[in-house]
């Protein structure tokens, strides 16, 4: 047999992909630190790598994430990635079964129908592996047909926005787009000449252009289809399509443990190009749903730190709310990302907070922090220390005459050096309340006390405290029957996994008027994020108000959140619902004890309370 | 060193006709909120870094307003960027922005 | 005879009445509460000159003698046009009037919005309203606990030049209150130590200087910084944090009582009242007039006038004086037609 010509493309473009491929990944997993390779070694023939198989196959073919969240868009992938991998499978299998085909070049497989015209060879597998590979090219066709319509139709496919992609993208998804109705039309022309399709390829060959000059044509398809192909296979490296190959390889490194550290590091390259430009993560943004702020979310963050480096703006323009990190499909560690980013901008000094050296606290056994913004909020810590002065509670207002802000802010815009001697200081001056457990009411402060200090105690938010204490009946409430919403704020929720606390909290009282789009993980951010800076006072209030009337179903006007800075920014934003802390409501509800206590008075009790 | 009987006095005015008012431009185009501010004193006030030094936002932008520069870099990395003083402005000025942007002009101006 | 409606019986819309009254038209008032006046009748003495208030308010109630007509609780649910004509609703009852004036006047700046100010959560943080209405009840202000406070602090523009709760307007009248205000507790506890806390004294009234100099001249204190949070001591005194903006120093006091200086906001329902005859409210929330120099009395709508403070914020002189004008638009626009 002749060397097929028309393969070329396709086999230099298969060669130079994986070639590729083959030494970015050993770049790479060289590049990983010491300690990295270890405990990658140290798991690999573990159970881990059996998950990580399993998981591959779940996200990167079947994409079951993105089922989760959007049914058709999970499918478009699916039909995409599983359909071209089983036509893949489907092929080598064929050419296999084929008499004296064991030994096949790569091409062959590919271009099986070029080559063999005559499929009885395959005997009672013929009917079967045409009928499968003609349903696995429609399912791919189906998929391509969505993606078509997505690009110009977004909305319909449940996606506000969809990712603008720069020229390398374009290229590779045009040639994409290409390789299936071209792998079609060549196969439908040569099942029209000589019937080796089946429902599909047999039909159209046969009943739908079967009077194109189908002798010319055949040549011609092949080649375009195998040109396809090839351009696809060069652009790949290059393009969005990079994440075809690296996502296998993340979920490996994730799955023995590997994460993003507190600066850029190889693994961060690996998510950067493990990153599909997909767009989920733009409509899971506030900027962009409510602010039209579009062009600076992780698809586009991500890309530009691939290639080169995201401006200013690029950079800045995020809350550190996280919705984008929940919603990822690929679950690339995006905030960390953009932090580690804004880390290598420092524009603070290193002795800027000398000042601060004469601080102290004074010593508790439950130490109560308000933090910064719980003193613009003095009914959360009114409430809080009633409910604390209820339940009896030995408790010492650490901060009552002001406090080191946590570090948060700083940290969370670049400014880690300078964030450090904040938290250096405060963390010295807690450990030397000795107390038995910190309790905050900012849950800023309370993910940058569990997540940065080395505190000699544990860090309750008021809202777990208050439901321990509830449960341990020190505290009782009145159940009122009324609706009542709650706002999960982010630090909390997705900073900290705090969600199931204040609503356990706030069932003693009230029937949860739950949304469930926006609710625990996947709540709305208020607005007020510290996280950002250059988002104006008015646009911060469009969030907050757009974040209350997601909420908001008109059954109550009565709306709980456990943050300072969320209360005061939902309350500023709009007047129809009444946003209250948690805390406040609860003393709202608050079954007076006192009487109970006089009147059950037993002596031993009596002896321990004096 | 000879004495001469005195020692050069700190600037006392306000020479308006010298004042370099670049930074105040240079951050008024960046954040209109800059020029908002009606000298209330709130985010004074409030501030958590000003309970334990003399920093004062409302003062380090009237500074940069009648021109004094370099005191304006060293003043501005005082600040905790907690955002207490964005909570309390009345007008609504972007307070830790600006002190973000006065912490790059001092990367880009050479005082 | 023509008839004209008056939504509203405070100072604006009883001397609108009474003018309008005296031009020949039957007038009827409907008001919200159960007695006339307004604000200015829930109010003890008024500024520059402390007169009683209720003087003022008797004079312009002295004129409802069955034209003008007055209904009491009775708040009107909608208006609309029928032809020429107009009809309100009321308690389920139509009444009808060929031109209509919108004098439904202002609500106090609800205080507990500025939660910082501690309104609502400390004993000792009371509004001017609310120290008015102590001067009525016993001629001087009382703490929570009964005591009379030795030091008082009296807290400018709350809800007044604040962005922050959508009240970007000055309500013009709390300066000079409050100067008024710490007269006269000046002059009842002799002993008290009074702080006004201002961001600017906007003294633009014939009087109004004097007043402020009276006030230096008995000895109160002017502080130039806004109020930016509150706490509480737990003897019930109130901590006070500002800046001394003109030392640039952070101040903290604690203070007996702190009195917080109320702005004016939108009527609650004059908004909702309006839209039935497609006016929508100005961008601060109060009625929108054609032309603030050439028509300060005139709606968009035809027929439909307003005068007080529910076009902004007014003091009695320019209430009084847009319920005249409204008065001479009023019998202008019914005798053309």
């Amino acid at each position: 047999m002749r060397y097929p010509t028309f393969t070329l493309p396709f086999t230099i473009g298969l060669s130079f992909v994986l070639l590729y491929i083959l030494v970015i990944w050993t770049i790479w997993i060289v590049r990983l630190s010491r300690r990295e390779q270890k405990i990658v070694w140290k798991r690999l023939f573990t159970l881990r790598t059996i998950k990580a198989i399993w998981e591959s196959f779940r996200e990167g073919l079947l994409h079951h994430n993105i089922y989760k969240k959007n049914a058709v868009l999970g499918f478009m992938h699916m039909g995409l990635a599983f359909g071209w991998f089983m036509l893949i499978v489907l092929g080598n299998f064929e050419a296999r079964l084929y008499p004296h085909g064991v030994i096949n070049p790569p091409y062959y497989p590919i271009f099986f129908e070029f080559f063999r015209h005559d499929l009885t060879p395959l005997h009672e597998y013929e009917e079967i592996f045409t009928f499968l590979m003609d349903f696995f090219l429609l399912l791919v066709m189906t998929s391509i047909g969505l993606a078509f319509f997505k690009r110009f139709r977004s909305r319909a496919l449940g996606m506000r926005r969809t990712t603008k992609h720069i020229l390398i993208d374009r290229v590779a998804i045009t040639a994409l787009w290409f390789i299936f109705p071209l792998r079609l039309f060549a196969e439908s022309v040569t099942a029209g000449l000589y019937n080796t399709g089946h429902f599909f390829t047999n039909f159209l060959g046969q009943w739908v252009i079967y009077n194109l000059p189908l002798d010319y044509l055949y040549y011609p398809a092949w080649w375009a289809y195998s040109i396809s192909l090839g351009v696809f296979f060069i652009a790949l490296p290059f393009s969005r399509y990079m994440h075809i190959p690296t996502e296998i390889l993340l979920i490996f490194l994730r799955k023995y443990g590997v994460k993003e550290k507190n600066n850029h590091s190889t693994f961060t390259t690996i998510e950067l190009n493990a990153c599909s430009r997909c767009g989920i993560c733009i409509d899971a943004c506030q900027l962009s749903t409510t602010l039209n702020i579009s062009d600076t979310q992780p698809a586009y963050f991500l890309r530009d730190l691939r290639y080169s480096k995201p401006n200013e703006r690029l950079r800045e323009t995020c809350m550190l709310c996280m919705r984008c990190l929940d919603a990822c499909p690929v679950g690339i560690e995006v905030t960390q990302i953009r932090k580690n980013e804004r880390n290598e901008f420092p524009l603070f000094g290193t002795s800027n907070y000398d000042y601060l050296s004469e601080h102290k606290y004074p010593k508790a056994k439950v130490a109560y922090f308000a933090g910064c913004m719980g003193h613009l909020t003095p009914s959360v810590i009114k409430s809080t220390l009633a409910l604390f002065d209820e339940a009896g509670v030995d408790y010492t207002f650490i901060d009552k005459d002001g406090s080191i802000c946590c570090g948060r802010p700083l940290q969370q815009n670049g400014q880690v050096d300078a964030a450090k001697q904040l938290i250096d200081k405060n963390n010295t001056i807690i450990n030397e309340t000795n107390a038995d457990v910190l309790v905050t009411s900012c849950p800023i402060c309370a993910s940058e006390f569990k997540h940065n200090y080395r505190l000699n105690m544990p860090v309750l938010h008021h809202s777990q405290f208050l439901n321990d204490l509830a449960k341990q009946h020190k505290l009782t409430f009145k159940n009122t029957g009324e609706k009542i919403i709650y706002h999960d704020p982010c630090e909390l929720s997705r900073g900290l996994g705090i969600t199931k606390e204040p609503r356990e909290l706030l069932k003693n009282s009230f029937i949860l008027e739950e949304n469930k789009k926006n609710t625990g993980e996947k709540s709305l951010c208020c607005g007020g994020s510290l996280g950002i800076t250059n988002t104006s006072l008015p646009q911060k209030m469009a969030i907050a108000s757009d974040a209350v009337f997601q909420l908001y179903d008109g059954k109550t006007n009565l709306l709980a959140t456990a943050c300072p800075m969320c209360k005061k920014t939902l309350a500023m934003a709009q007047e129809t619902v009444k946003v209250l802390d948690i805390a406040e409501v609860m003393l709202n509800n608050l079954e007076p004890k006192k009487k109970k206590v006089q009147s059950q008075k037993e002596p031993a009790e009596a002896e321990v309370l004096s | 060193m000879i004495d001469f009987g005195y020692t050069p006095m700190p600037i006392t005015v306000h020479n308006m006709d010298k004042a370099d008012l670049s930074l105040a431009k240079w951050l008024a185009e960046r954040d209109e909120t800059f020029n908002h501010c009606i000298s209330c004193g709130s985010c004074a006030a409030t501030c958590t870094a000003g309970k334990f030094t003399d920093f004062s936002f409302r003062e380090l932008t009237h500074s940069i307003r009648r021109g004094e520069i370099s005191k304006a870099f060293s003043e501005s990395e005082k600040c905790m960027l907690c955002g207490k003083c964005i909570l309390v402005c009345p007008r609504n000025v972007n307070t830790r922005n600006i002190v973000m942007l006065i912490r790059k002009a001092n990367q880009i101006f050479k005082p | 005879m023509k008839e004209v409606a008056i939504i509203g019986g405070g100072v604006t819309g009883l001397e609108a009445a009474n003018k309008l009254a005296q031009l020949g038209y039957t007038v009827t008032i409907f008001e919200r509460e159960k007695t006339p006046g307004g604000h200015v009748a829930q109010w003890d003495r008024l500024f520059p000159n402390r007169r009683n208030s209720m003087e003022v308010v008797n004079e312009f109630k002295s004129h409802l003698n069955g034209n003008p007509a007055i209904f009491l609780s009775t708040a009107i649910d909608k208006i609309s046009r029928k032809g020429a004509r107009f009809t309100l609703e009321a308690k389920g009852k139509s009444f009808d009037a060929d031109a209509v004036l919108i004098a439904t006047g202002f609500e106090l700046f609800p205080a507990e919005k500025k939660e910082e100010y501690g309104y609502g959560i400390y004993d000792n943080v009371i509004t001017s309203a609310e120290l008015e209405a102590m001067f009525k009840e016993h001629g001087y202000p009382v703490t929570k606990s009964g005591k009379q406070p030795q030091r008082i602090a009296f807290i400018h523009c709350v809800g007044s030049r604040d962005e922050k709760v959508s009240r970007p307007y000055c309500s013009k009248v709390c300066c000079v209150t409050a100067v008024k205000q710490s007269i006269e507790v000046k002059e009842a506890i002799p002993s008290a130590e009074i702080y006004c806390l201002y961001m600017d004294l906007r003294m633009f009234g014939p009087g109004y200087e004097d007043l402020y100099k009276e006030a230096q001249q008995k000895g109160v204190n002017f502080l130039r910084g806004r109020l930016s949070e509150t706490s509480e001591l737990e003897d019930g005194r109130v901590l006070i944090k500002t800046e001394d903006t003109l030392s640039a120093k952070p101040l903290k006091m604690s203070v007996d009582l702190v009195v917080l200086m109320v702005g004016m906001s939108p009527a609650e329902g004059t908004s909702e009242l309006i839209a039935g005859l497609d006016l929508k409210p100005n961008k601060d929330g109060f009625v929108e007039i054609i032309d603030q120099h050439i028509n300060p009395v005139k709606t968009k709508a035809e027929g439909i006038f307003t005068a007080g403070a529910c076009t902004g914020p007014n003091n009695i002189t320019d209430s009084v004086n847009a319920a005249r004008s409204a008065a001479i638009e009023i019998h202008q626009y019914l005798s053309s037609k």
